[in-house]
């Protein structure tokens, strides 16, 4: 007897009560439907904070100057510049897992064109910046190396900061703004950013060499970093070990013993995933409740199956009599209960997809239904029905056909 | 020339429980090719029993069955399954037609089983068919048959498969009298093309259209003989018309 023919029976069978069929499949679709559902508002949830967090920099660790006790009273992060320009070079050249380094020093400055001013966010840095940010300009070029050795008073503008200046549509390479007072010549505009995952915007920047910042807009210590230090490390992977070895780094370098640092370091790969951490345990929740939900429809399918076998007795007696052999029958309500399965799994995946397209829509969330997914659902739906109708198969096809045909 | 079916010594024992029960207490039983037998007694003589072992549903607990010249009664599962598949033809009492099935769906089942591609199984389920005299109802399921149909499209389905023995049990029991005739005209026929038919029946009436009568008793056979059947076509022609339901 040929799988399509016994696939045929089966339907027949299963079309005989539908809505008993429909029932059965009810906890299978369901369940299917729940991981399809929860895979898909996962995957997008994480899908959204890795690209916030592309957006921030690759690979990034960030070192602050951290807090120094002074009198018994212990001062917060940054509250002292302990950073110096010479632990900057030192992380640059003695580990090998950091492949950039940019100091960030800010100010909230008055930056004016020829008809607006605007406040924004003034930040001297190097030409490693647009690198370990992966950040380009969108016309123009970004910071050299030679305006950061010679000083020159030039800086690249943020997307927000150009609309402020000198409106939408207007590209103001080459034009001339002042900051504090002091002429810079535009050389470019960074492409647009967007905003961080908390809100701020990345555009409404000006970024300057940092050496001219030292000298014309914050004057301060000669030898200590007065903000940040931005590093990017070779690969994802070596953000922890980069973090570890700057921290060693700098306790050698400023002699610190025990572990009140002088200095702070942001990992913001480890932030990310600890950001994912909380949707991960979310889809856990939500796969263990689908699972729980696959085994109860399993189960429902195992009770439907064992009703089946009892009320056809006399059909599987009948069967055996006119040459079927176990194995005939085993097959015939192994793909009964398969199909059942399968069913519901189809069902709950086209519910589960469409659930996930409704939300995506109406509360703007992202989702994405991989296709790895939906095979393994509609694969593990047929497992299922095999786990599940394979003992009251294997029932069906242990019957005595003298017993089987005498079955009232 | 052998003999079809031979049965040597044949006993078979329940165990219910403490008690054994012997169903078959030494049964010696030969019937050849092209015969029509009907078997007789009681309930509890073991003739439910002995149709069980012939029929190769169930295996005896000592002695030896020769089915067309194989021993049968130490095969396996599989075997024996295929051993009703192609040897044997099986007509029930109560019919045992699939519901909700077509007559052809239903006649085709043992060719199903023995893996007949699909255009040769329909032809010959259709054949079948006609050979019953149900050629023009292949289509209706079997609520929308009367029983004497009903029976015919079992019997269409025990001879699809080309047997070489129709086992029948009390296939006349759920039937009014005449179409009882008419399902006996049916297997006499089949007997003319050399089908062995052996029929299991209480009722002495239907016995008298065989040609051999064996009655069993306590699991032993009583009594074996030989007579001239009654013709049960002429029998249905001397019955008054049926009245137009």
């Amino acid at each position: 007897m040929s799988i399509l023919h016994t696939l045929r029976v089966a339907l027949r069978a299963l079309m005989r009560n539908k809505m008993r069929s429909f029932l059965t499949t009810l906890g299978m679709i369901i369940g299917v439907c729940a991981v399809i559902f929860s895979v898909a508002v996962g995957e997008g949830a994480k899908a959204k904070v890795e690209e916030a967090f592309a957006a921030m920099g690759s690979n990034l660790l960030i070192l602050m100057p951290g807090s120094s006790t002074s009198g018994g009273a212990r001062g917060g992060s940054g509250s002292q510049p302990t950073l110096t320009w010479d632990d900057m070079r030192a992380i640059q050249n003695e580990i090998s897992t950091v492949k950039y380094v940019a100091p960030v020093l800010r100010s909230q400055s008055q930056v004016m064109s020829e008809d607006q001013n605007w406040s924004t966010s003034v930040q001297g840095t190097s030409p490693e910046y647009f690198a370990i940010r992966t950040w380009p300009v969108s016309s123009g070029s970004p910071l050299t190396q030679s305006d950061v050795e010679s000083g020159a008073k030039v800086c690249v503008l943020g997307q927000t900061v150009v609309d402020k200046l000198f409106g939408t549509s207007s590209d103001p390479v080459g034009q001339m703004v002042r900051i504090k007072n002091i002429p810079f010549q535009v050389v470019g505009v960074l492409a647009k950013k967007g905003q961080s995952a908390m809100g701020q915007d990345y555009d409404d920047a000006v970024l300057v060499p940092y050496t001219t910042f030292g000298a014309k807009i914050q004057g301060g210590l000669k030898n200590y970093i007065n903000g940040a230090v931005m590093i990017g490390a070779a690969s994802p992977a070596d953000t922890s070990r980069a973090e570890t070895q700057i921290t060693n780094l700098l306790r050698d370098r400023h002699h610190i013993g025990g572990t009140d640092d002088d200095f702070f370091i942001r990992n913001l790969t480890e932030l990310a995933n600890s950001q994912q951490e909380g949707t991960k345990t979310m889809t856990t929740l939500l796969n263990a409740i689908a699972a729980i939900s696959l085994v109860v429809g399993g189960i429902g399918i195992m009770n439907i199956m064992l009703v089946s076998v009892t009320e056809r007795t006399r059909e599987i007696g009948l069967r055996m009599a006119v040459g079927a052999k176990p194995k005939n029958i085993l097959m015939q309500f192994l793909v009964e209960a398969m199909t059942l399965s399968t069913m519901g799994g189809l069902i709950g995946l086209s519910l589960g997809v469409l659930g996930a397209k409704v939300i995506a829509q109406s509360f703007g969330w992202n989702t994405l239904v991989r296709p790895d997914v939906v095979v393994a659902a509609i694969a593990f739906s047929g497992l299922v029905g095999i786990g599940f109708g394979l003992y009251p198969a294997y029932k069906a096809s242990r019957l005595d056909p003298i017993d089987a045909l005498r079955y009232e | 020339m052998a003999s079809l079916i031979e049965l040597s010594e044949v006993k078979k024992t329940y165990h219910m429980g403490d008690v054994d029960v012997h169903a078959l207490r030494g049964v010696d039983l030969t019937i050849d090719a092209g015969e029509f037998i009907a078997v007789m007694g009681s309930s509890g003589s073991g003739k439910s029993t002995l149709m069980n072992i012939v029929g190769c549903l169930d295996r005896p607990t000592s002695g030896h069955y020769l089915l067309d010249g194989k021993e049968v009664s130490r095969m396996s599962r599989d075997q024996l399954a295929d051993i009703r598949n192609r040897t044997l033809g099986f007509v029930f009492q109560s019919f045992n037609l699939l519901t909700r099935t077509s007559a052809v769906e239903n006649v085709e089942l043992p060719l199903l089983y023995q893996g007949v591609h699909t255009k040769e199984r329909v032809q010959r389920s259709k054949e079948a068919l006609e050979r019953v005299g149900l050629g023009k109802r292949m289509d209706h399921h079997p609520s929308q048959l009367s029983g004497g149909q009903q029976q015919r499209v079992a019997i269409a389905r025990a001879i699809v498969g080309r047997p070489k023995v129709i086992l029948a049990d009390e296939p006349t029991g759920n039937l009014d009298s005449r179409t009882s005739v008419e399902v006996m005209a049916l297997f006499q026929a089949l007997g003319r093309d050399g089908i062995t038919v052996v029929l299991v029946t209480h009722e002495p009436d239907i016995a008298e259209y065989a040609a051999r009568v064996v009655v069993m008793r306590d699991g032993h056979v009583m009594s074996d003989t030989r007579q001239k059947p009654k013709d049960a076509a002429a029998a249905v022609a001397e019955l008054p018309p049926e009245e137009a339901a």
